[in-house]
């Protein structure tokens, strides 16, 4: 009896076409899509119909990718252009007269003395192969640990850079706040993020 | 000469503008003397990096890693 393997239950690799039928794989698809899209957009309605039509549109080329890996870096990038097209749009509704004072919870990070001088815990370390680093998935977990620990506008405005690579001026009018105040919420983001991960995963390296 | 914030926020602001010469010059000078400006300065450019390779490619590396042969199944 135990010769007899269904077709269903074959244990190799799904037919690419079978990627987005696979409840389990694409709840959590959704779910991560989701989650980006919130995080720049700042609307569940609009992050909702962006991650939607994502995966429409995914749905036409499903048999196009061979890998589930592969699939999914296309259906984010696929994503990251509706968000793009939507944060653009929304700039042309913006309300140019208002710039919002900075939330207290997006504050720099306490790394400097009040002379401006590193303190000496959280002066940085030279990283060793930072590179190579990039190819391990544990890495990617600690980054995204990372990531999900800046303060909400610095976490979003940060991807937006780095991420989508809007310009200084594409970002400031999506989310409303002056060239000044977005340099200074990267500027935090930075320092914040290169200290996280420096403390969970550089320090390993570290030749002192 | 500037302290450790505002070199930072120099060196943070050059992903999104062209410094001026005498930024530049500024930084140079400061990072003469601060190991940890210098380091800073590297890792603003690494973090990009980082960052468009996990937008581009967050799941490549993750299924290369954690991808485990299938374990036969033993049927007695």
């Amino acid at each position: 009896m135990g010769d007899t393997v269904l077709p269903g239950e074959m244990p190799v690799e799904k037919s690419p076409a079978n990627h987005l039928t696979d409840p389990a794989f694409l709840a959590d698809l959704r779910r991560q899509m989701l989650k980006f899209a919130v995080l720049q957009l700042d609307n569940e309605a609009q992050a909702e119909d962006a991650v939607q039509e994502a995966l429409v549109g995914a749905l036409k080329n499903v048999a196009s990718f061979e890998r589930k890996a592969a699939l999914k870096t296309w259906v984010f990038a696929i994503l990251k252009h509706k968000i793009t097209d939507l944060l653009r749009y929304r700039q042309r509704w913006v309300d140019v007269e208002k710039h919002r004072e900075l939330p207290d919870e997006e504050s720099l990070p306490s790394v400097f003395d009040t002379r401006g001088f590193w303190h000496q815990d959280d002066r940085p370390n030279r990283w060793a192969q930072p590179v190579e680093a990039i190819d391990d998935a544990h890495f990617w977990r600690v980054f995204e640990a990372c990531l999900e620990d800046l303060p909400p506008a610095q976490g979003r405005v940060f991807m937006m850079r780095e991420f989508i690579e809007l310009d200084s001026d594409e970002i400031c009018q999506s989310v409303d706040i002056t060239t000044s105040n977005l340099h200074v919420l990267l500027h935090r983001a930075r320092l914040r993020l290169r200290r996280c991960l420096e403390m969970h995963w550089f320090c390993e390296d570290e030749a002192l | 000469m500037m302290n450790c914030e505002q070199a930072t926020r120099l060196m943070s602001d050059s992903r999104e503008r062209t410094l001026t010469l005498r930024e530049r010059a500024a930084i140079k000078v400061h990072n003469l003397l601060c190991d940890g400006c210098k380091n800073f300065n590297v890792q603003v450019q690494d973090l990009g990096q980082i960052a468009r390779r996990y937008a581009r490619e967050r799941d490549d590396s993750q299924a290369k890693t954690s991808h485990k042969p299938e374990q036969p199944r033993s049927t007695e």
